[in-house]
């Protein structure tokens, strides 16, 4: 039945698939889809067969043994004794510290320098230019080396501060100590402390006293913004707005003080013992570094992209904005920015994911990131080029996708909105 | 364009792992030249001098070799590895043989499929410290700051010695022994690790090698030697026995002085089986008869070696120790050539 059915349509001839139009395109991409698939399917199986030959199977068992080595900077319990698995999350955390750190500082000096450079005076709007010719002009690599060294040549060290004709002190009434290996300042501590919440079977624990602090900020900061919501409500139907600065920072800060108070707070200071500063936050020189050159360098295009935004914007705007009375730093935050923003956040996007993807040369001051581990020491110790590679370039992929993620959510809510 | 590369990287393995199958002998001799691993730079061991030409320890060996396979000690390509490419770089086929101070471990040897051909240098890790901190033993150090090359065996010593004595350390992780010295002479690390040996040849090139003192523990064993790939045995068997060529000819009394001399032949039937004066023992892994002189001659014999890159009249100043010939005490000793 199909069959003549068919015929009746005037049939289809295999031929069709190459003179007829309406097919060819699909038949070309099917041809190159194969030929894709075949290509893939043959290096995949190459490799394979080369490395069971080399008598190396590929497997991620290596990643529950002990890894044996200690990592210097780790923002959860490690040590030589946790498994492989334990230090790729130490370096994938501080990637993401330097990371989220990097994202942060560059975008507010970038922000700051773009609206500089477009400043009329002469002098600051020139010295702006050198800043963004010089450190967008240099490797990113260049200048993460020179701030190490700059730091641990020119900073005193620990020794320095010892002894009776010590040549260095500490600063600010001897509370922070900035030493060539790194910076010490106070940290917070508790003296009624309510301990830690250990996660996933004591995979790692998580402090209640950071939580409860967050939480009681969180609630204030919601509580301000409905209190800014009334006034604008207030605001919209009289046309005076309520003085409300006094309540909104009152809702904030005291309950947070008071949760600080009832938990012991108290501050614990870097002192000189042994070797070393004991005591205190420790910021390694090799993060400064690498946390300041990553922002200095990105910091210069997201200038340029600030800069391009603003121009982007018609100078009308800026004349109408002036006519209605408006202050030329209310114009730029009330009328040029927030139309800015639209031109503003795509390209910044790819620059955030460049710091992020650049924060993998921190191996070249030694500091300990997710290249440092995983596809460093663990790589080497255990001779899982490709496993560790693979896993590395997984992770990074997916770290670069959740930006991306966020950061067009965000896109699509400041984007110019068509009714 | 990441699966481009991707793909590429997958590529480049699969040819390269496919090309390494090939007998290494075949491929050194068809490209004329030895590509011999070495490290970016350790006086006395391997570094370059100012016109370029590398020399040390490892450097002769690489010419030993090549002078005992090509007949030309010069016909080597030496190719700087870190601590960590150094294993890729082997795996892959990018060199043929590995000279860099690298110990042999049960790891190393089975599970990273490596041959190690023999031990040249048996050394152990230690600690240098500067005089002024006043500290005279390693269990001195909690709390200290070290610097430390990754990828070794000693990063895994270091965070043993210190757990097992229960005290506290802070690693600073280098890539390179030239970086380790820079952050070690600036005072970013109390103390620098490493083989022992590597600690003397670094401290040799500082400006004032007496305020530095190298701290009595030593606190592994570190065996250092050459490698190859696992599965060429033939060329794993031309390696280790230019070795021990070297090490025999010191036994033997064979010098580069009298080594013309007693390559004419002489009454002891050892040294004439070596040098290829008596039967064909070059002739059973494809070499010539008299690959053994041409090795010796590259550089003379495994003493000479030693006391011209490292021994007690250079700035390094090691004593032969544990490194002596086994005659002497030592634990340098060769199969016999038979």
């Amino acid at each position: 039945m199909t069959a003549i059915a068919d015929a009746s349509k005037g049939g289809f001839r295999l031929g069709m698939l190459i003179y007829d139009t309406r097919y060819r395109s699909m038949t070309i991409q099917i041809v190159a889809l194969i030929g894709f698939l075949i290509a893939v399917g043959w290096i995949i199986t190459n490799t394979a067969q080369n490395l069971a030959d080399l008598g190396k199977q590929p497997s991620f068992g290596f990643l529950w043994e002990p890894s044996g080595y200690d990592i210097n900077q780790h923002i959860i319990d490690y040590n030589s004794q946790s498994p492989h698995i334990r230090a790729a999350v130490i370096g994938l955390m501080n990637t993401l510290l330097v990371a989220v750190m990097g994202c942060v500082t560059a975008t507010i000096i970038g922000v700051t320098v773009g609206v500089l450079r477009l400043s009329n005076n002469w002098m600051v709007s020139r010295l702006m230019a050198v800043y963004v010719e010089t450190f967008r002009n240099i490797p990113v690599l260049l200048w993460i080396v020179l701030f190490n060294a700059v730091i641990i040549e020119s900073l005193p060290q620990p020794k320095d501060f010892r002894g009776a004709n010590a040549t260095a002190s500490m600063l600010l009434n001897d509370s922070v100590a900035i030493t060539g290996r790194g910076l010490y300042v106070p940290e917070p501590l508790f003296a009624k402390g309510l301990g830690d919440l250990p996660l996933f079977g004591n995979a790692f624990s998580i402090s209640l006293d950071l939580m409860a602090f967050l939480a009681v900020l969180g609630a204030g900061l919601l509580i301000s913004a409905l209190i800014k919501k009334r006034a604008d409500r207030v605001q919209e139907a009289t046309g005076l707005r309520p003085r409300t600065w006094h309540y909104r920072l009152a809702v904030v800060v005291l309950p947070a003080v008071l949760v600080l108070w009832s938990l012991g707070f108290y501050l614990g200071y870097p002192a000189l013992k042994g070797f070393n500063f004991q005591g205190g936050t420790f910021m390694r020189g090799s993060l400064v570094a690498l946390w300041l050159a990553l922002s200095l360098y990105t910091a210069t295009f997201i200038a340029e992209i600030v800069r391009a935004g603003i121009l982007a914007i018609s100078k009308g705007q800026t004349e109408a904005a002036a006519a209605l009375g408006l202050r030329p730093r209310r114009i730029m935050s009330l009328v040029i920015l927030p139309q800015a923003l639209r031109v503003i956040i795509p390209p910044l996007i790819s620059q955030y994911l460049n710091l992020t993807k650049n924060s993998s040369l921190a191996i070249a001051v030694g500091y300990m990131d997710l290249t440092g581990t995983l596809m460093g020491i663990t790589l080497n110790q255990t001779g899982r080029e490709l496993e560790s590679v693979l896993l590395g370039m997984l992770i990074y992929l997916a770290i670069s996708l959740s930006i991306s993620g966020v950061m067009n959510w965000y896109n699509n809510s400041v984007k110019l909105k068509e009714r | 364009m990441k699966k481009t590369i991707f793909l590429g990287t997958l590529t480049a393995i699969g040819l390269v792992a496919g090309s390494a199958m090939a007998g290494t002998l075949e491929d050194v001799k068809a490209k004329g030249f030895l590509q011999c691993g070495v490290t970016t730079g350790l006086v006395g061991f391997a570094a370059p001098d100012a016109n370029g030409n590398w020399g040390g320890f490892d450097v002769d060996f690489c010419r030993a070799v090549a002078a005992a396979v090509l007949g030309d000690p010069q016909a080597v390509k030496f190719t700087p590895t870190t601590g960590k490419t150094r294993f890729t770089a082997l795996a892959s086929g990018e060199i043929d043989l590995l000279a860099r101070n690298t110990t042999w471990t049960f790891s190393r040897d089975v599970d990273l499929k490596f041959t190690f051909i023999g031990v040249n240098y048996y050394d152990g890790q230690g600690f240098m410290v500067p005089k002024e901190l006043g500290v005279t033993s390693a269990k001195e150090l909690d709390g200290a700051t070290v610097c430390i090359q990754t990828g070794t065996t000693t990063e895994l010593n270091l965070a043993d010695f210190f757990r097992a004595n229960n005290i506290s350390y802070e690693p600073v992780p280098i890539e390179t022994n030239a970086e380790g010295q820079a952050q070690y002479l600036a005072g970013a690390c109390d103390t620098y690790t490493t083989d022992a040996s590597g600690l003397a040849a670094t401290r040799a090139t500082f400006e004032n090698p007496g305020d530095h003192i190298i701290l009595p523990e030593i606190i592994s064993k570190e065996p250092l030697g050459p490698l190859v790939r696992h599965g060429d045995d033939q060329w794993a068997d031309i390696a280790r026995w230019t070795l021990n060529a070297l090490i025999s000819a010191e036994e033997l009394g064979i010098t580069s002085a009298n080594l013309a001399e007693m390559a004419k032949g002489t009454d002891k039937p050892e040294i004439n089986r070596l040098l290829g004066t008596e039967g064909d023992l070059g002739g059973m892994f494809g070499l010539s008869k008299d690959w053994a002189v041409k090795a010796i001659a590259a550089g003379g014999n495994y003493g000479e070696i030693f006391a011209r890159n490292i021994g007690e009249s250079t700035a390094i100043g090691l004593a032969r120790g544990l490194n002596a010939q086994w005659t002497n005490g030592g634990l340098i000793y060769s199969p016999p050539f038979r």
